[in-house]
């Protein structure tokens, strides 16, 4: 090892440690980000809603979009999406008596909201779901017998409905691309 | 201490009948447990608190802020919570060693407060021999970690001993021979000797005087960090490798006390450091009222040595990794002691043949060259900031005004 790489070592370790502080130093003069959870947030923020569109949180059901294909039922590693439909001609499709996920068993793996064709499965960036009893945890969708979506070649019109399936397959287009959320 | 002692028998303040050694033991005992009680261990405590609030804010996280005004009682929840704690000694451990081994830490970190020089007066003893006896007295802390390793009887905890006492041992000779510059300028190892040949502005500090006292100054810095066991050279308890290396066994307030240690000499470094490099307790003004100037020199050197041996450590702490064993050998073998002899013949030829106009005019090119630094560095600091294209609402201090960008 010679001089002159000697000298440049000892060069290279107090520049960069320099730098290394500027760097730190840099940080110090920053607003922590942190968001004191949950009892010191400011007024007008919900941890939620900081969350990102594609965080799994608690599992929801858009009923209005479900189209009781059994996808999710089959898909969800731990068989905790109950589902009960029978066809049903005067009411002109199939009918669903049930949908129950029992969210003490789901571990949000989020497979069941991949093969959704509407996206009316889907996680929510609810998080909080503490309860007292196992059985409040399971969460019934079905409060009185629904016929299931299908969809319209043409593209749906209704306007109670569009928003509902726009965010469904904005869900499943995100999901599936595993793009920027 | 002592003249005070004496007084105090020759004026009859205390009885006569008793012999004089006990009025000696008991002045230093009670002298000591204000030292201890009334500084060192809040002194420890609260920078533990500084640490993990100045880490926080590294991290852009808050840091603990619950227990009392921004946190600042959290040092007192946690030593009570510690002395709540089970006190274990595993069966297969050696336990007097075991019980023995943090006190003889304690001890070689507490002894250095009595030759601290906190101003021109407060001092416990001014020993001719003051600075050898701090660096001789903070080299039986390796003693205390090595006999904690040992007698833990655990595979990580011996290594952290044998680590430490590398460590330790390889490093007292860089920081001696960084203190022999200085000595050789002062020609005195009394504390307040090799403060009082200093002055109070920066043009006159031992780290000015030349060249080589510069060097020296970094020079012991890194060294006595490295026996401080502080990060980067926190490899005795490196917890990724060691889980806590000497402290592994360790529960309650035997593992506080290892802490205790380690950040107070954190305090203790800063104050040798400002003794031998930074003028100490020095101030540019004499005042009438001796409280006055007692508590100004206090707060100097208060000051001085808590910036440079609490704040600068903890901000390389979260700033550098822990470097490997052969590198932190290699550092010290092939670049500090070397550099640490250039340092001290290099003062002594400074001492013996430099014209006294050269000198001057060196030490103001130091100084100089030290503020071009410190703007260098200020600057560096700025671009990392305007590289994050950061807005005002993301700043809590907004430096020369910079880092413009609409929030």
């Amino acid at each position: 090892m010679g001089l002159g790489n000697y000298l440049r070592t000892i060069k290279e370790a107090v520049q960069t440690i320099g730098e290394g502080m500027a760097v730190t130093a840099s940080h110090m003069v920053r607003k922590p980000v942190t968001l004191e959870y949950p009892d010191r947030l400011p007024d007008d923020v919900r941890v939620q809603d900081t969350l990102p569109f594609r965080y799994r949180g608690m599992l929801e059901v858009d009923l209005e979009i479900c189209t009781a294909c059994l996808a999710c039922e089959r898909a969800c590693p731990i068989d905790c999406i109950v589902i009960d439909a029978e066809k049903d001609k005067a009411a002109g499709g199939l009918v669903m008596t049930r949908f129950d996920i029992d969210m003490a068993k789901c571990m949000y793996c989020g497979l069941c909201s991949e093969p959704c064709p509407t996206g009316a499965i889907h996680h929510t960036p609810e998080f909080e779901g503490a309860d007292y009893s196992l059985e409040s945890l399971v969460r019934r969708f079905v409060k009185a017998p629904t016929i299931a979506y299908r969809p319209k070649k043409a593209g749906e019109t209704d306007p109670q409905i569009k928003p509902i399936l726009d965010r469904g397959l904005r869900y499943i287009a995100e999901f599936a691309k595993g793009g920027e959320s | 201490m002592g003249d005070w002692v004496q007084s105090l028998i020759d004026g009859g303040m205390v009885p006569a009948a008793i012999p004089a050694w006990v009025h000696y033991l008991t002045a230093a005992l009670v002298f000591g447990g204000v030292i201890v009680f009334g500084f060192v261990l809040p002194i420890a405590g609260i920078t533990t608190w500084v640490e993990r609030r100045i880490v926080g804010r590294i991290q852009s996280r808050i840091g603990p802020n619950r227990v009392g005004p921004a946190g600042f009682l959290q040092w007192l929840a946690d030593g009570l919570k510690s002395m709540l704690k089970e006190d274990i000694v595993p069966t297969a451990a050696d336990g007097p060693l075991f019980r023995f081994a943090p006190y003889v830490v304690m001890t070689g970190f507490v002894g250095t407060f009595a030759a601290l020089p906190f101003t021109s007066a407060l001092i416990v003893a001014d020993l001719n021999v003051g600075i050898l006896y701090v660096t001789s007295v903070t080299a039986l802390v390796v003693v205390g970690i090595l006999m904690a390793g040992w007698a833990s009887n655990n595979k990580w905890s011996l290594l952290g001993g044998i680590r430490s006492a590398a460590q330790i041992v390889s490093y007292e000779i860089p920081a001696g021979l960084s203190i022999f510059p200085i000595v050789l300028l002062t020609g005195s190892l009394s504390m307040q000797d090799i403060i009082r040949s200093q002055g109070a502005g920066p043009f006159s500090w031992y780290l000015f005087a030349n060249p080589f006292t510069f060097v020296a100054f970094f020079v012991f810095f890194v060294s006595a960090l490295a026996e401080g066991n502080r990060t980067p050279f926190d490899l005795p308890e490196a917890e990724s490798e060691l889980v806590a290396g000497f402290a592994t066994e360790y529960s309650g307030m035997r593992s506080v006390l290892f802490f205790m240690a380690e950040w107070g000499n954190l305090y203790v470094i800063g104050a040798i450091v400002t003794t031998l490099f930074l003028g100490g307790w020095q101030i540019p003004f004499a005042f009438e009222n001796r409280i006055v100037q007692h508590v100004l020199e206090f707060a100097t050197f208060f000051l001085k040595s808590y910036g440079v041996g609490v704040l600068v450590p903890i901000w390389l702490r979260w700033t550098l990794p822990r470097i490997r064993v052969d590198q932190m050998m290699t550092m010290c073998w092939k670049y500090l002691v070397p550099i640490a002899f250039v340092n001290l013949l290099g003062t002594a030829a400074w001492m013996l043949w430099v014209a006294p106009w050269v000198q001057m005019l060196v030490r103001v090119t130091l100084l100089g060259a030290t503020f071009a630094g410190i703007l260098m560095f200020l600057r560096r600091v700025v671009y990392h900031l305007e590289y994050a294209k950061l807005g005002r609402r993301h700043l809590s201090f907004n430096p020369l005004g910079t880092a413009r960008s609409p929030g």
